[in-house]
């Protein structure tokens, strides 16, 4: 927590640091949760947000109760007084590879390119084309200035890795023609800090921090792209007094317990200290293997969650974000995509 | 398979045992549990996984995994094998098993739209996966193989991925574009022709041309691969497969795992059984709300903070039950497993060990 008078991040500006947030993670680590939670704390501080899809599978529009997204825009959850509008759509490979040809006069064929299965074909030719296409109308949604902010809810950490990377490799493969300059320009956007960061989403156990850990460095040193806090979710929030027997507890309180209710207590208490010791050890492990800054989200004891779940969970990463160190006031020069090898 | 048999009877008797689920559910550790067991039933029996991240090494606590299968000693009466799937080389095999002489099985492996293939192209894992699981079964002699599923989003995307890949080597775009003397296909091949232009402008001619040198390479070998591709989609299918359902407590892996059951029983496949791994454990019988209402009155004391913990704990319970409730009846009469928070990451043998006391109850 931060002091009075001790200078403290304002969340606006932390939103406003990059106009792309990549949301990514290992599965099952809650990293659609987060994307939500981002977007309607950008929201509530007054940034229309677009959240982009791009796994068919994801439980978004389920976490603000509305049916599935689709590749056209729809409202997530709608501005009311100050709040700005959180907006949702999907970017699937096929639909962003219609567009492309679409809007490169090649109308015509451009059903038939996708219902043959030629895309297949093209894909496989120049691997990592389905990412650059998604990317690609990520950068152009950037560059529309579609919202105030873009919160990318990422594939699964492995694939990340190889989605962002794709860049790269087909730089390669394709030196010449329009999907160069596509790559050429999702580059420069993944590498540009004002426009584009990752916040890389884990849990406080062995397998997420090792993940995330391996993910973060290869991020970092093979695309060069810039990293935000790294959230960990889930926890569970010290709660003094656990360590209390409950019979103590009730006679301190001037309470009687039902049989059978001292147990369940102790048992439930235990179950949370052990929980919690855990947790301090993972996050011990994470502070020494990932420099960089982290921010913590609560468990929230429902295995359903709803719009109001992701309401507490944006005000927590809210007040997580303001104990967060300033950042530097002058930002380092960053390489130039041309310059790296 | 016998539908409500138990899993320990499952083992015993399954040829091939399937798990699949959505990413970070467990399957990887589900699957080495299922095979320990078999092999502590004296059955021969391997484990395949798939994930990328290695993580059925770090559960056997063996270092790396290799394409061939290694054996992993242990006090048990049966064998225990362990492998990583490497698609690429899985591939590769089955190239040099099918081409006519080394000279084409050369001109195909240093093509590089091929070497594309095992990277880029979608169900290429789960295609090779169900090679290596016939490879294992009918030629390598193991009598229990337990397959850890690519994060495929459709079960069915698994047992079709041999049928649709075969297709993709047979592809029609390029036999039009190899035959154009033929004039009943000239119409035809207009439009392939623009197909070509459109593509070299989008992806640069070379890019074009390592394809058709692909296709021209293997010319020859769809009759074997689409004759070996049927024979593992008929073993992918056949009642001595189980498919076992891995899912975790949330409302968005349970909704997965449904769309998972949904599609298997759309092609007359039954789920064996579910697993449900991560639970939290329900402490005793009083109600979460009750629970919540003294913590409000007793907020501040230490018995307040006791009845708040016992009170969520109890609530997350519940809700992980009524999330599983409606799935538990859609995949009735398969037996629904449940597997506690477990204290550490599994990643010995030991741990592993545990996990079976839940999956294998002694009866």
């Amino acid at each position: 927590m931060v002091s009075p008078g001790e200078e403290a991040v304002d969340p606006g500006q932390f939103l406003r640091a990059s106009r792309v947030v990549i949301v990514a993670g290992k599965g099952g680590v809650g990293k659609t949760t987060v994307a939500a939670a981002l977007a309607r704390m950008a929201a509530r501080q007054g940034l229309t947000t677009l959240i982009v899809q791009v796994e068919q599978a994801s439980g978004l529009a389920r976490l603000f109760g509305r049916p599935p997204l689709t590749y056209i825009e729809s409202s997530l959850a709608p501005a009311a007084g100050t709040i700005a509008e959180v907006r949702g759509r999907t970017i699937t490979p096929d639909d962003a590879l219609l567009e492309y040809l679409e809007d490169h006069g090649l109308r015509r064929i451009s059903r038939r390119l996708v219902s043959t299965g030629a895309m297949d074909v093209v894909s496989t030719a120049a691997p990592g084309i389905k990412d650059i296409l998604i990317l690609g109308k990520v950068k152009s949604l950037e560059r529309s200035e579609a919202a105030d902010l873009i919160v990318v809810d990422a594939p699964a950490a492995g694939h990340a890795i190889t989605f962002l990377l794709s860049v790269r490799g087909l730089l390669d493969a394709v030196r010449v023609g329009p999907i160069n300059a596509q790559a050429r320009d999702v580059l420069e956007l993944l590498t540009d800090p004002v426009r584009c960061s990752v916040m890389l989403v884990t849990l406080p156990e062995e397998t997420p921090v090792n993940e995330a850990v391996e993910t973060a460095f290869t991020l970092e040193d093979r695309l060069g792209i810039s990293l935000g806090p790294v959230v960990v979710n889930g926890l569970y929030l010290p709660l003094p007094g656990l360590d209390v027997d409950p019979a103590e507890a009730a006679d301190a309180a001037g309470v009687t317990l039902r049989p059978g209710e001292a147990e369940a207590l102790a048992g439930a208490a235990s179950f949370h200290r052990h929980r919690q010791a855990l947790q301090e050890a993972q996050l011990e492990r994470l502070d020494e293997r990932l420099p960089i800054p982290r921010v913590g989200l609560p468990f929230l004891f429902a295995a359903d969650l709803g719009p109001a779940h992701v309401d507490v969970l944006a005000a927590a990463l809210r007040d997580e974000v303001t104990t967060l160190d300033p950042p530097p006031p002058e930002t380092p020069p960053v390489p130039s995509p041309e310059t790296t090898p | 398979m016998t539908t409500g048999a138990s899993l320990a009877e499952l083992v015993q008797r399954a040829g091939i045992v399937v798990c699949c689920g959505s990413g970070g559910v467990g399957k990887t550790t589900t699957a080495a549990a299922l095979g320990l067991q078999g092999a502590r039933e004296g059955r021969r029996a391997v484990v395949v996984t798939i994930d990328p991240a290695k993580r059925l090494a770090d559960t056997l606590g063996i270092g790396t995994l290799t394409n061939t299968p290694s054996r992993i000693g242990g006090d048990w009466s049966g064998e225990l094998w362990a492998m990583m799937l490497d698609t690429k080389s899985t591939f590769d095999d089955l190239v040099a098993k099918h081409s006519a002489d080394a000279d084409q099985a050369r001109r195909i492996l240093s093509n590089r739209f091929y070497r594309n293939i095992s990277s880029a192209l979608s169900g290429t894992q789960e295609y090779m996966a169900g090679e290596k699981l016939y490879e294992l079964h009918e030629e390598a002699d193991f009598d229990l193989v337990v397959v850890d599923t690519p994060p495929t989003r459709n079960a069915l995307d698994f047992i079709d991925a041999s049928r649709r890949l075969t297709n993709f080597l047979d592809h029609r775009l390029y036999r039009l574009l190899m035959s154009p003397t033929r004039a009943y296909l000239r119409a035809v091949n207009l439009a392939a022709q623009a197909f070509v232009r459109t593509v070299s402008k989008v992806v640069g001619g070379e890019v074009l041309d390592d394809a058709l040198a692909f296709f021209s390479a293997f010319e020859g070998m769809e009759e074997g691969f689409r004759d070996r591709a049927a024979r593992v989609q008929a073993l992918l299918v056949d009642p001595a497969t189980a498919y076992v359902l891995v899912a975790s407590p949330r409302a968005d892996t349970v909704a997965e795992a449904s769309f998972f059951a949904t599609k298997l029983g759309e092609s007359d496949i039954s789920v064996a059984s579910l697993i449900v791994n991560r639970l939290h454990p329900r402490f005793g019988s009083g109600r979460a709300e009750a629970d919540r209402a003294r913590a409000r009155t007793l907020a501040g004391t230490p018995l307040g903070s006791l009845f708040a913990n016992l009170g969520d704990l109890r609530a997350i319970a519940d809700g992980e039950e009524s999330t599983l409730a409606e799935l538990s009846a859609q995949v009735a009469p398969a037996p629904v497993v449940r597997v506690p928070f477990l204290a550490d990451d599994v990643h010995d043998l030991d741990t592993l060990a545990r996990i079976a006391t839940y999956l294998f109850p002694a009866r």
